[in-house]
C-alpha cells in the first residue's frame, strides 16, 4: 500500500477523516480546543477540496438542530464541539439519539466550568453519558482520523443508527503533532458507500418524524433505542475488522489489553493517557511486576464483558478518571465496578482521580498507581478512591 | 527519547520550530516525533515554549517535558530565575546571543552554544524572526536531524519563497555552529 504520512495535529487529523468520509453537511460552531478541526473544514468546503455544505451556525444548539434536520431527510453529516459548548447541545443530543439520525461529532475533550478552564479533562463527554450516544475515546491522531471513518459506517448501520461521538483529549491530541497515514479516497469510498435513510418517504412508504409518544408507548422506543447500543457491539467488531483488513490497522474492537496476559494487576484508562500507562507498563514489567493496561474505547456502549473477563484474571484492577461524579466517585470507576461486581471473586480495587482542568499525569504517579495496587492486594484493602495528585482520599 | 524545550515569545515562531523538526526527524528521517506548544492561550510578545519529541519508535508517552535534552532560546532576555528546572544535567542549551560567555558561570551544568540569530536573520530575512536560525543551529549541535533533512523540513513546511529564504538562514547557522565546534 503506497504510503502518505503528514505531520499533522489531531485537529487537523479529524479533519482529514471527516473530509474523507464525504459528508453532505457540516454545522459546527468553534470552541478552544476543537477550533482548528472546524476551521479546515470550511476551508476545505470554501476551496472545493470537499462537496459538503459548511453551514455557519451562531450556537452550539443551533449545530446539533441543523445536523439532525440533514441527517433527518438523508444527508451524512458531522458537527465538533467541546466543554461549554458540547453542554449547550445536551438537549440536542438527546433529541438527536432519541430520532435514531446517525450524527457523527468530535468532541475535544476539556474541562467544564466553573472556573473557566480551556484545558483538558473527561468531565465534558462522560457527563453525557446517559443521552445515547455511542462514546469511544482515541490515543492518538491516528486514531482519530481513523475513527471518524468507522464512526460512519457504524452510526448508519441498519442495526445501530445512533449518533455517535469520538472523543479526544484536548490540547494532549487536538494540539500535538505527530505522523499521520492519511488513506487514499479510493479506498475510503469502497469501505463506507453513501448513506442510505431509512426515512425516505414516498406515497408507497408514508413515514413521520420527530413524533409524539403517550406513555402507553414511549417505553417500547426507548428499548429499541437501547437494544440498538448493544447490537452496535456486534457491528463495532465488524467495522474494526473490515477496517484493518482494508487498511492494515486494527483497534481491538471495544477494549484493548495491553500486557494482560499473566498480569495481576491492571489500570483502567480512557484516551491519550493509555499512552503513558503503556510506557510504565513496560518499565515495571523489566522490573518482573506483573501488571497490564485495559484501554477502555468506547464507554456507551459499556464494555461489561470485557471488564469482567479481565477482572476474572487478574488480583487488582484501579481506575485512572480524568473525572468525578462529586458526592460518589469518578463515573468510568462506577461503570467498571458494576461489572467487577456481577463476578464472583474479590478483587481489590481503586479510582484514581484526577488529570483534571490539564493538570499533567506524570509516570511517576502511574508507577505509584501501580505500587498502591500491589500492596492493596497484599494487606487485603478495602477499594478507596483518591485524588491522587493531592493524595487523599474522596471521603477524608 | 530525546526532549527539546524552545523558548520564544508568541510570534517568534518557537512553534513552528518544534515542528519543523518533528518533520525533518520523521518524514524525512525516519524515526518518530511530536511536537507540540505549551497547551493554553498565546498572544504576541508573551513568553512561550514548544517542545519535539523525538525517538526510533513510535512515541506512547504523552506526558509534559520534564527532562530536556536541548534547550533552544530565541530570544535571550527569557534567560530568567527557574530557566534550569525541568533540563537535565549536561544537556545542551543554545541561545540566541552576541555573548554566550557571559552565561558561561550561571549556566556551569550545561553545554553551552550560542549564536548571534538575530543578526544572521535581518541579514537574510529582513525580520528578527529568529526560529529557523535557531532551528538550524541546533541540527548542528545536536545531530537530532541532518542538515538535508532540516532543509527538506523547510521545504514541506513553507511556501517557495518563504522556504528558500529560510534555506539559507539554516544552512548558514548549521556552518556558523558547526565551524565553532572545529575551532575554525
Amino acid at each position: 500500500m503506497k504510503s502518505n504520512k503528514i505531520f499533522i495535529s489531531g485537529d487537523e487529523a479529524v479533519a482529514q477523516g471527516v473530509r474523507l468520509s464525504r459528508p453532505h453537511v457540516i454545522a459546527a460552531y468553534p470552541i478552544t480546543p476543537q477550533t482548528i478541526t472546524v476551521e479546515r473544514l470550511s476551508e476545505m468546503c470554501e476551496a472545493g477540496e470537499m462537496d459538503g455544505e459548511y453551514m455557519h451556525v451562531e450556537s452550539e444548539h443551533s449545530a446539533i438542530s441543523a445536523a439532525m434536520g440533514a441527517s433527518s431527510v438523508g444527508a451524512r453529516t458531522f458537527t465538533a464541539s467541546s466543554s461549554q459548548g458540547l453542554l449547550y447541545m445536551a438537549e440536542g443530543l438527546h433529541y438527536c439519539s432519541g430520532g435514531r439520525w446517525p450524527v457523527v461529532m468530535m468532541n475535544a475533550n476539556r474541562s467544564v466550568a466553573l472556573p473557566w478552564s480551556i484545558y483538558g479533562d473527561q468531565r465534558d463527554s462522560l457527563s453525557l453519558l446517559d443521552c445515547g450516544w455511542i462514546q469511544v475515546y482515541v490515543e492518538d491522531a491516528q486514531e482519530a482520523l481513523d475513527m471518524i471513518i468507522q464512526a460512519y459506517k457504524i452510526a448508519e448501520h441498519k442495526d445501530v443508527l445512533t449518533p455517535m461521538m469520538v472523543n479526544l483529549d484536548g490540547f494532549i491530541l487536538t494540539h500535538t503533532y505527530e505522523l499521520v497515514e492519511i488513506p487514499e479516497q479510493k479506498m475510503v469510498d469502497e469501505f463506507l458507500p453513501s448513506f442510505q435513510t431509512p426515512n425516505k418517504m414516498s406515497f408507497e412508504e408514508p413515514k413521520n418524524l420527530g413524533f409524539s409518544s403517550k406513555p402507553d408507548d414511549n417505553t417500547e422506543f426507548k428499548y429499541q433505542q437501547n437494544k440498538a447500543m448493544f447490537d452496535a457491539i456486534d457491528v463495532i467488531r465488524d467495522v474494526d475488522q473490515e477496517f484493518a483488513d482494508k487498511f492494515g490497522r486494527k483497534y481491538h474492537d471495544m477494549v484493548e489489553e495491553y500486557r494482560c496476559e499473566d498480569a495481576e494487576v491492571v489500570l483502567v484508562a480512557l484516551g491519550s493517557v493509555c499512552g503513558t500507562i503503556r510506557v510504565v507498563v513496560d518499565k515495571m514489567r523489566a522490573e518482573g511486576k506483573k501488571v497490564g493496561l485495559l484501554k477502555i474505547r468506547y464507554i456507551r456502549p459499556f464494555p461489561e464483558t470485557e471488564v469482567k473477563d479481565l477482572a476474572k484474571r487478574v488480583n487488582a484492577i484501579g481506575v485512572i478518571d480524568k473525572d468525578i461524579s462529586f458526592g460518589y466517585e469518578g463515573t468510568v470507576y462506577t461503570n467498571v465496578n458494576s461489572a467487577i461486581s456481577k463476578i464472583d471473586k474479590y478483587v481489590y480495587k481503586s479510582n484514581f482521580v484526577g488529570g483534571l482542568g490539564g493538570r499533567d499525569i506524570t509516570k511517576d504517579e502511574i508507577e505509584e498507581m501501580f505500587n498502591k495496587l500491589i500492596s492493596g492486594v497484599e494487606n487485603k484493602s478495602e477499594e478507596k478512591v483518591e485524588f491522587f495528585s493531592l493524595n487523599v482520599e474522596t471521603n477524608d | 527519547m530525546k526532549e527539546i524545550r524552545w523558548h520564544g515569545r508568541g510570534g517568534q515562531g518557537g512553534f513552528t520550530a518544534s515542528r519543523l523538526l518533528g518533520i525533518a526527524a520523521s518524514i524525512h528521517g525516519g524515526k518518530h516525533a511530536l511536537a507540540f506548544p505549551s497547551f493554553g492561550p498565546e498572544r504576541r510578545g508573551a513568553p512561550v515554549l514548544a517542545f519535539t519529541k523525538i525517538d526510533d519508535t513510535k512515541i506512547h508517552d504523552r506526558s509534559e517535558v520534564q527532562h530536556s535534552d536541548y534547550v533552544v532560546v530565541m530570544d535571550e532576555t527569557l534567560i530568567v530565575a527557574g530557566f534550569e528546572n525541568g533540563i537535565k544535567s549536561g544537556a545542551t542549551i543554545l541561545i540566541n546571543t552576541e555573548n554566550i560567555e557571559r552565561y558561561q558561570s550561571s549556566l556551569k551544568n550545561f553545554k553551552l552554544v550560542g549564536l548571534d540569530a538575530t543578526s544572521l536573520a535581518m541579514e537574510v530575512l529582513g525580520r528578527p524572526i529568529t526560529n529557523t536560525a535557531m532551528y538550524g543551529a541546533l541540527a548542528a549541535a545536536s545531530g537530532l536531524v541532518s542538515l538535508e533533512a532540516a532543509l527538506a523540513s523547510i521545504r514541506t513546511e513553507m511556501n517557495p519563497k518563504l522556504a528558500a529564504l529560510n534555506e539559507k538562514i539554516v544552512e548558514r547557522a548549521f556552518d556558523t555552529i558547526n565551524a565553532q565546534a572545529t575551532g575554525c
